[in-house]
């Protein structure tokens, strides 16, 4: 079997056009940059809503490339990332999955909460992730090397409690790791306004509603508010709403639904507001 | 008879026929003269009511007859009758002295029957615990006491409040109120000993009327503090205390500038004493106990120093023992974010979580994190909290020990070898009875947790490219399509087939038997076990249940209630009936042989979860504190090796300060009620497997 028999479709990338909006809170930026000049794949680590797949898209705009994101679940298969044979009428392409694709294209392939894919899933990054640099596609019988702009980077939520849901040591062990956290105050309030176009004091009022949040954490509450949250409260604020109803639609009901902590979300955002 | 009003003597002739045994009978003259005015039709009534009343307590029959004239003009005579039964009721139920209270309450029961109700602590406690703990970020307890007020890591609240005329006011009043205590601890008034200040008045009228000139300036300082960080809290303050006494107004506009501090007040203070002036009626404002809070604070002041001295010192190398030379070691606090920054030749290092939370406690509390607390600590080893304990009996081993392990000691960085010798007993059967109550009490909860866990097993999985199977694999279809036409050999393996998932998961439960579970947080242990058990039993995972508790580590103690062999029966049942409070909690040592249990699971996934009131502890001191929570995080990580993932499910509120250390991020719960036990504990074990 060739593997020039059939016609292969390769997803077009392009790069993005305009720079999204990123706070740099520690030398993360610089790191990724190192990273990226090294070849060297890059995990992050943080809560959810914290920055991570804006940080993703903001260094692609930065190093000029492409980005390819996969957002991970339980049932994506090799083939979802690699690619698949396909019958169209009496012809059959070979679709380039995102990997591939993105390998072919030396993009940025991202993928997103890493620890939701299954198991073998995982492994077929491995070859990728070290300095073999390349990605076997089985079923085409072809080992695709990687030029030098590609870069992997995978996310997972640490927070996350599940036994069966656990990064492996021989996956994790291939990667730099850059640790997010929520922003400091004054870092997340400027986000908070300049996302949600709103004025910088609404802005601090809702960064200390995040913080009160956050004290809640392990007592009842899972997660603290994440900056994403935040952003989408703000958001709200800024088409009109009125700031408390905003903050309890985005940030006290999206949290739980707990009704004993809804109403202590609730006390909180009308402490604030 | 005639409409006549009774006179007097009638009416005292009438009275008392039926109040002779009251101990007040002598003054029925007096309540005659009273009920004489009223017109006849009351009269009979109030007599009516109160022989009536007399035939269950005399002395409440009397009371009712002298306050009727003031409940008449208050209550029809319907409600009149109900403010009666409601009397005799709390009779039954309390006595005497609370049914006197109650008759008394017109208002109260006023109130209570238009449905604007008083609030009671009890309703708003969760609640409120949960809405402080928000706001400060640092344990802060909430209790009922006999007024509101706070030494700085408890704030007391009166256990009713029925100062505004609707239920929902009185809420927020205790809102208020807690929020008041809470900005006590946030916005300085403790800063400054507030002891010294008051030795100025020495005779305790004075001293008691500076105390609430105090409290009434701090209210006024404090409310516009919290205005500035949390409008509205501001708003809420300001609708609940309304204006404030005219007697404030000339310190108002300083006490609410933007730097008044607690130096302010006290000048306001000294002002007003030394003017002579009668402080303001207190009505809305909390008292102060500055002896108890001064001492709190300055505990948790030097508890919260070591934690970050000992964090700072770990980092550093020095790890509290040795005096390593600074090779270009800073740490220093970051004012813009109010974090601990430490530097070790040029490298930013994070400090752990205990230490942040320290030092935010510290600001907290100071304003800065003294100098002292960022030099690295000595070789003093320090306990944090050394609580007398009851003599223990001596133990004297019958047997020898089924089992020995190692333990970890940190001053050493070096286990002791067969340190600890573990005896496995079976719990001593109970006689089944809480477990038939417990499944008739949760059985709706019961039946929920059921389903739900059904619905966790229920989770199918696809398997492709099976050789048979009851539905075509596209995937392998188009493959095996193109493997012929290019000429290779199409597999026959083009199925999909349904399975069920297999879980391959062991778990062990392991309970905290120490003395501090006594009462009901045993009793909701053991709930949690048995809604755990039913719910298990239908996921079909393996499971085991061990106790454990001891006395020093010649005697650790593990009690065996439910094996992984032994089958959900009326033996396993009794045995989590006998489940009961015994001694202390080394909690290593039962990690270790539990682990070692698990391990034997051929099962691809372990899990030990952990129920506890508290943090490792055992008799002596040698356990205590730094040692024991070293020892247990030690046992967790060889665990971690052997492949076991731990779970700790506590209800020790200030668990969240040594239990990341302990159990590692993202590894614990901690409930905020222990009534929350049983429901929470199988659900947690579900979301964990998941």
């Amino acid at each position: 079997m060739t593997t020039t028999a059939f016609r292969t479709i390769t997803p077009e990338l392009e790069s993005l056009a305009t720079e999204p909006y990123y706070q740099p809170v520690a030398a993360e930026v610089a790191l990724f940059e190192a990273a990226a000049q090294k070849r060297l794949p890059v995990l992050l680590k943080g809560p959810t809503g914290c920055g991570k797949t804006r940080f993703v898209e903001y260094m692609a705009w930065k190093l000029k490339r492409p980005l390819v994101t996969v957002a991970c679940h339980d049932d994506l298969t090799t083939a979802d990332l690699v690619g698949r044979y396909l019958i169209i009428g009496d012809e059959t392409i070979w679709l380039d999955g995102p990997l591939t694709a993105a390998v072919r294209a030396g993009a940025i392939c991202y993928l997103d909460e890493i620890v939701e894919a299954r198991k073998d899933t995982t492994v077929v990054i491995h070859p990728l992730a070290d300095s073999r640099r390349a990605l076997a596609v089985d079923k085409r019988g072809e080992l695709i090397p990687a030029p030098p702009g590609f870069m992997l980077v995978i996310s997972y939520n640490p927070g996350y409690q599940s036994v069966l849901k656990e990064i492996k040591p021989s996956t994790r062990q291939r990667f730099v790791a850059l640790e997010f956290d929520y922003p400091h105050a004054e870092v997340e309030t400027q986000i908070v306004a300049t996302e949600g176009g709103i004025d910088a004091d609404t802005a601090k009022k809702l960064v200390k509603l995040g913080e009160l949040t956050r004290n809640l954490k392990g007592a009842g509450l899972d997660e603290g508010a994440s900056t994403r949250l935040l952003v989408h409260a703000a958001q709200l604020i800024g088409a009109g709403m009125a700031p408390g109803v905003a903050s309890t639609a985005a940030v006290a009901r999206a949290l739980t639904d707990d009704p004993d902590m809804t109403q202590t979300l609730d006390d909180l955002v009308r402490a604030v507001f | 008879m005639a409409e006549r009003k009774l006179f007097a003597d009638e009416l005292a002739e009438i009275l008392d026929a039926f109040l002779f045994a009251s101990p007040s009978h002598r003054s029925i003259e007096r309540l005659a003269e009273m009920l004489e005015p009223l017109p006849r039709r009351q009269q009979e009534f109030v007599l009516r009511v109160s022989r009536g009343a007399a035939k269950t307590n005399t002395e409440i029959a009397y009371l009712i007859a002298t306050l009727s004239i003031d409940a008449l003009g208050r209550l029809d005579e319907k409600a009149f009758e109900d403010w009666v039964i409601a009397g005799l009721d709390v009779f039954d139920k309390k006595g005497l002295r609370a049914a006197v209270e109650t008759l008394r309450d017109i208002d109260g029961f006023l109130a209570m029957r238009e449905g604007r109700l008083h609030a009671s602590f009890a309703e708003v406690e969760q609640r409120l615990a949960r809405f402080v703990l928000g706001l400060s970020g640092r344990p802060l307890a909430i209790k009922s006491g006999a007024y509101p007020w706070t030494d700085t890591e408890t704030i007391f609240l009166p256990e009713r409040l029925a100062y505004f005329a609707t239920a929902e006011e009185n809420r927020r009043f205790y809102q208020g109120l807690a929020v008041q205590l809470w900005a006590q601890t946030r916005y300085g008034t403790f800063n400054v000993d507030l002891e010294e200040v008051l030795a100025a008045w020495p005779e305790p009228i004075e001293r008691g009327q500076a105390l609430i000139w105090l409290a009434h300036l701090e209210a006024v300082r404090l409310a516009a503090c919290v205005a500035r960080d949390l409008p509205g809290l501001g708003v809420l303050l300001a609708g609940l205390c309304g204006a404030w006494p005219t007697e404030l107004q000339p310190a108002i506009a300083e006490l609410q500038a933007a730097d008044a501090d607690i130096a302010c007040t006290l000048r306001w203070l000294e002002h007003f004493m030394a003017a002579g002036a009668v402080p303001p009626v207190p009505t809305f404002v909390g008292r102060l106990e500055p002896r108890i809070a001064g001492r709190v604070r300055a505990e948790r002041i030097q508890r919260d120093t070591e934690t970050v001295k000992k964090a700072i010192g770990a980092l550093k190398g020095a790890g509290g023992t040795r005096n390593a030379p600074p090779n270009d070691f800073s740490a220093a606090l970051n004012q813009e974010t109010g974090e601990i920054e430490v530097r070790i030749d040029g490298q930013a290092v994070k400090l752990p979580d205990d230490a942040r939370a320290a030092a935010q406690s510290l600001l907290q509390d100071l304003g800065q994190v003294p100098p002292e607390a960022l030099s690295p600590a000595g070789a003093a080893p320090w306990t944090p909290d050394d609580r007398p304990k009851p003599d223990a009996p001596l133990m004297s081993g019958t047997r020898p020990p089924d089992f020995r392990y190692d333990e970890w000691d940190y001053h050493r960085n070096a286990y002791r070898r067969d340190w600890c010798h573990v005896y496995v007993t079976d719990v001593k059967p109970g006689e089944g009875a809480f477990v038939s109550a417990t499944k008739v009490r949760y059985a709706p909860f019961i039946h929920q947790l059921k389903r739900r866990f059904e619905a966790v097993r229920g989770e199918d999985r696809i398997l492709g490219r099976q050789p048979e199977g009851e539905d075509i694999d596209l995937d392998a279809l188009v493959e095996a399509v193109n493997d012929r036409k290019s000429g290779a050999e199409p597999s026959s393996r083009l199925f999909c087939r349904r399975v069920r998932n297999e879980r391959s998961l062991a778990a062990m439960f392991m309970i905290d038997m120490s003395g501090s579970t006594k009462g009901w947080v045993n009793d909701a242990e053991r709930e949690a076990l048995v809604m755990l058990c039913e719910a298990l039993e239908k996921l079909g995972d393996a499971y085991a249940i061990y106790g454990f508790s001891g006395w020093t580590r010649t005697r650790c103690d593990i009690y065996r209630i439910k094996g992984f062999t032994d089958a959900y029966d009326e033996a396993v049942r009794a045995r989590i009936d006998g489940i009961e409070a015994k001694d202390y909690t080394r909690m290593g040592v039962a990690i270790r042989h539990l682990s070692h249990l698990l391990n034997a699971q051929p099962a691809r996934h372990k899990l030990l979860v952990t129920l506890s009131d508290g943090r490792p502890d055992d008799f002596g001191d040698e356990y205590r504190g730094t040692y024991g929570v070293e020892d247990t995080r030690r046992a967790l990580q060889e665990a971690r090796e052997q492949g076991i993932r731990s779970y700790c499910i506590t209800i020790d509120r200030q668990g969240a300060d040594y239990l990341k250390h302990m159990m590692g991020p993202a590894s614990y719960t901690v409930l905020d009620d222990v009534k929350k036990l049983p429901l929470k504990v199988a659900d947690i074990y579900r979301k964990l497997t998941a």
